[in-house]
Order: C-alpha cells, then structure tokens, then sequence
C-alpha cells in the first residue's frame, strides 16, 4: 500500500478506536446514551461521563501517544538506532523525576506551567546525562555503551524519585507513584489543553525536520556535505522531542516502549523515510495507546491496570527480539569501505 | 616541491581554481602534532586531481578542511573564489559532492532513496521532487549502472554496488566539483576501472575531480596533477611525472620502490621492491 493509503487507513482507525474508548468503561452506557450524549442531548450524567471523563481521555492517549511515538522516531534518527526510546534512554524517567519535584516543592499547586516545565528541564538533563555517558571519541554511539547509559541513568533518577518521595507528604508520595508507573486517569480538558499546547507546535516543527532527520540517519558527516546544518537540526530536534516526551509525562507519567514499538512498526509497513514515518508514527501511536488504555480499564474489571504496565508488557517482548538482532549483527550496518 | 612560493599568499589564488588552500593547518585537539601543516594547493576548474600518501599523511582530514567540515587553525581554504566559511551549507551541497571513506546506515533504505538524498540541497523542507530532481537523480543512477537496482535494500548490495551507489548521491547534487575518499578501496578491477572512467568522464565534461587513493599507478594514469603528503606536509606537487619519482617515493613511504614507463600506458609505474 502506499503512503497515502496507510494515512487514510490510520486516521480512520483513530476515529474508530476514539469511538470504541468512549463507549468502553465502568458505567453502563448503551452506544445510544453516548452518541446523545456526545451531541450535548441526554442525561446529564451521561453527559458528565462521556464528554467529562472518557472523552478527554482518549484525546490524552491520541495526544500522548502520537507525541512519544514521534519522539521515540526522532531520537532513533538522532542517534541512529533503531533501540532508542525515551523510556529506556531514562529521559522520560528524568521527565518524572522533574514533575515529582515540582510536586513535592508545592510548585506545581501554584504554577500551572511549573510541572511541564519541570519535566522539560528533567528530560534535558536526562538526555544531557546519557549523551555524555554513551559518547565514544568518533559520533558513533555504540548501541550497548548506549542502552546502558540509559539504564544508568534510568537508576539515577528512580533514586531521585525515591529520595524525594521519601521526604514528602501521602498525598505527594500517592501521585507521584502514579507517574512512575502511567496513567490516564484523571485527564480532563484543561490537561489536555495544556497538553496540546506543549505538545502540537513541537510535533508540526518535528515533521518539517522529516528531511535533514533522513540525512541524519545515514551519518552527521555525510549529512552535513548533503547540504544538512547537522548541529542545528541535532539540537532542534533533541530539545522538541524532549519537549515531547515531557508533555506527556506530565500529564500522564511514565509510558515506556510505545516510542519503540510504534515506530518500528511502521518502518516496516512504509519504509525508513520520515517525511512519512513521522505523520504515520504519531497517528499509530495515538491507536496504540488509546487500544493500551482500552485494555488497561477492561482486563481486570473493576481494577484498572496502569497503563505503562500493559505497553512495557507488550514492549519488552519486542525490545529483546530487536537487541538481539541489532547486537548480532553489530551496531548498525556498515557499508563502504 | 613546486609549492613554494615568494607572493604573498593571497595573489596566488586564481578565480578559475575549484579548490584552494594556502598554508593550511590543522591540528586536532590532543594530537601530538598537527593532522595538516603547511599545506598549500590548487586545484584548477576541470581538472583530474589526485591526493595521495602514507595512511595517517593527512589526505581525509584535508578533504574535510577544504569543505569547512573541520575547523583549520592557520592558513585559508577557497571553493570557487570563496572562502568556506563564506558558503552555507546548502548552497555548497550544491557546489562541491563528497564520497566520504565509509558510512553506515541505520534504517533499511533502498538505492532510489539513498541517490535523491543528493537532492536535499535543492528542496525546501516539504517539498516533493520536481521533474528536474527526478530527471538528475535517475540520469546519476544512470552514469553509475544502479538504475536496475533503484528499488533493492542496501543492504542486499554488494560492496561494488553500493560504492556506485553513493557516487551516484554525489552526482545527483549535480555538484562542479566531486570529492572522493578512497571510493576504490574494496572493489575489484573491473568495478573500479568503471569508476575511474565515470570520473574521467565526468572530468572532461567539466566536472573537477578531487580523489583520495592509494593506487599510485592509477592515480598517474587518470589524474591531471597529483598531490603527495606526508605526515601532514607537502612532499610533492604537480603532474604526475614530476610526482612519482623513485627517491620521493622512497623517503615517503619508508620502503624501496621502483618507478618505470610503463610502456602500455605511457605513464609512470610504480614498484614497490622487497626490503632487501
């Protein structure tokens, strides 16, 4: 199929899966109930549910989704392997540690904007931190060193986190573990405001790197004879996906393997080209995560499962089998001389 | 060691030179000593020139310096006329394409996609290709022999392949100038005489050639002047007689080496002998 196909068919699948999100939940509603309900006709408590809680809901997960999916894909370009991922390069682990604090100083109670910005200066640091652990003397990140880093400094910050929480206050602690682990709970339209706010400008300014991010894939030198101003686009791109992964941490935690995941997937329906990667990859991962919060809510009724929990669950598996490919044919493949 | 000169430096460029530098340095932070170190050339417009030397006498690095990649502490390298800090990237992309020694790529990528990267200096952040970009990247994979291959993974390519493949890249930015590092170094004779002759070629339709090889009989052969470092110096400069002489070969490869006419080709031969 070709590109345009697979953007009809995901956009759609969007559509239909928002649909699916808010007619699934706790509360019994016909898919007559919610259809009125969405047309502002109806029960008011009907009402209340569909358009107050299930709804920004799944705008959360096509928002977070999308955003960690095109993130992930950026700084797989950037550091030109397919295994990166802000969860397991720790810059969402970063991300958490900086909204965790904000939380814990009483910051974000009085700021709206102190939490993302928090998380922001967290996932800067985060990916600051593992740069300068993975850098080797040539710009080739060796995929091990690099993971490593990652976890590294992934421990780092749960000892951060741990610190901090240890300080704090029940209520401070009860939140805060809800970030580590994920969650869409709790989204309503001012987050998701908030979220789109952070998270779009940065998505649509990703998109217009798609082309000098291709060059970058097939190494900075050769980049920058194509015509590529390498260092420009390297710190753009590092700080809008940062921003990115930021975004949705703040409003939902930690999510990890769906920039993996996603990503690879779509590499492998449409090819390694980002101008078509990148708009793919976020309307796959906003399927994704609104299928993940689907099933986080329906698994085990009346509990609901954290939703970093089912796409780790469904990551891991893929991760290994990536690794062992990646390692076994040494990092990334050579070509020349 | 005609690169000795009492002018000062900057009377010595010529507006017709695609390449220039004069007293070129560079020195890489922590090495003992300096990468290139008195490093003076021209290349003129339309010419086969051809950089040789010992692995580590500087060629890549030069390479780089002349295309600003690497930052030079004294001396000033020109592209056509102009100094390189002067270019931006893009408009030298399309001035100057490289094949560098090596490159790895992350992603599956097919032979079209890797050749219409040449384009990248010629498109706007979203635009598709036009027909011109079309026609150039198809007539590159053309002039290369990759046009049956436009849709096969680089990775199934054997090394041959893919060398022709990346100097089509090079040629799909319809560059004046095309710079190659080493583009031979693992191909078989047939594979890089073809090469050879596609520069050749590409010279005498007025493209300038700047090739890094360690093959001094081909490089005498198809270059119009010939460049001989050492360790970051200028041991020779000029036609390729005047180049490859036996005591200069000698003392800058550290080995004994013969050099006769070859009387097949009419130019220089060179022999390497056994130490003793």
């Amino acid at each position: 199929m070709k590109p345009i196909t697979w953007a009809a068919v995901l956009g759609l699948a969007v559509v239909l899966v928002f649909l699916l999100s808010i007619l699934v939940g706790e509360a019994d509603l016909t898919p007559g109930q919610v259809f009125a309900a969405l047309l502002g006709e109806g029960d008011i408590n009907d009402r209340r549910i569909v358009v107050g809680l299930r709804a920004p809901r799944a705008v959360m997960a096509i928002l977070v989704g999308g955003g960690l999916s095109l993130s992930g894909a950026v700084f797989q370009a950037l550091l030109r392997n397919p295994l990166a991922e802000p969860y397991i390069l720790g810059i969402s682990g970063g991300a958490a540690t900086g909204a965790v604090l904000a939380l814990a100083l009483g910051l974000a109670a009085s700021l709206s904007w102190a939490l993302p910005a928090a998380a922001f200066a967290g996932a800067l640091v985060a990916i600051f931190l593992v740069l300068r652990v993975a850098a080797t003397a040539d710009d080739q990140v060796d995929v091990r060193v690099l993971l490593l880093a990652g976890v590294v400094v992934g421990a780092f910050f749960t000892a951060c986190m741990a610190f901090v929480l240890s300080i704090s206050d029940a209520r401070t602690v009860r939140s805060a573990v809800l970030w580590m682990m994920g969650s869409l709970v709790g989204s309503d339209w001012r987050t998701v405001w908030m979220v789109t706010l952070y998270s779009i400008p940065a998505v649509i300014a990703l998109v217009g790197l798609a082309r000098p991010l291709n060059l970058l894939a097939i190494g900075e030198e050769t980049a920058g004879y194509l015509g590529a101003d390498v260092e420009r686009v390297k710190r753009m791109a590092y700080v809008l996906a940062s921003l990115l992964t930021a975004a949705g941490v703040a409003a939902t935690g930690v999510i990890g393997f769906v920039g993996l995941i996603v990503p690879h997937s779509i590499r492998l329906l449409v090819g390694a080209d980002y101008r078509v990667l990148l708009p793919l990859a976020f309307l796959a991962g906003a399927v994704f995560l609104m299928l993940a919060d689907i099933a986080a809510r329906t698994v085990l009724p009346p509990t609901e499962v954290p939703i970093g929990v089912i796409t780790v669950f469904v990551g891991v598996p893929l991760f290994l089998l990536l690794l062992r490919r990646s390692v076994g044919a040494g990092a990334g493949t050579g070509v020349g001389a | 060691m005609a690169t000795e000169s009492t002018e000062p430096a900057e009377t010595r460029n010529d507006a017709s030179a695609a390449l220039w530098a004069t007293e070129l340095r560079v020195h890489y932070p922590n090495a003992p000593a300096p990468a290139l170190d008195s490093v003076s050339m021209t290349v003129p417009r339309g010419s086969f020139y051809a950089v040789l030397g010992p692995n580590g006498s500087g060629k890549s690095t030069l390479l780089r310096a002349l295309l600003g990649m690497v930052p030079h502490q004294a001396g000033q390298t020109q592209v056509f006329g102009r100094p390189v800090s002067d270019w931006n990237r893009r408009a030298l992309a399309q001035e100057a394409g490289v094949v560098t020694q090596s490159e790895s790529v992350a992603f599956p990528i097919t032979v079209r996609e890797l050749v219409a990267m040449g384009r990248y200096p010629y498109l706007g952040a979203l635009q598709s290709e036009t027909p011109t970009d079309k026609e150039a990247i198809s007539e590159a994979m053309r002039m290369c022999d990759v046009d049956n291959l436009a849709q096969r993974y680089l990775s199934t390519l054997s090394g041959g392949e893919v060398q022709r493949t990346r100097v089509a890249r090079a040629l799909a930015q319809e560059p004046n100038v095309l710079l190659l590092d080493e583009p031979t170094a693992s191909l078989d004779v047939r594979h890089e005489m073809e090469i050879l002759e596609l520069l050749r070629a590409s010279a005498a339709a007025g493209m300038t050639v700047f090739l890094i090889t360690h093959h001094l009989d081909l490089a005498a052969r198809f270059a119009d002047r010939l460049l001989l470092l050492d360790r970051g110096r200028v041991a020779a400069e000029g036609e390729p007689e005047e180049v490859l002489r036996e005591e200069t070969l000698k003392r800058v490869y550290e080995w004994p080496i013969s050099v006769s006419n070859d009387p097949a080709t009419g130019v220089p031969r060179v022999t390497p002998l056994s130490r003793h």
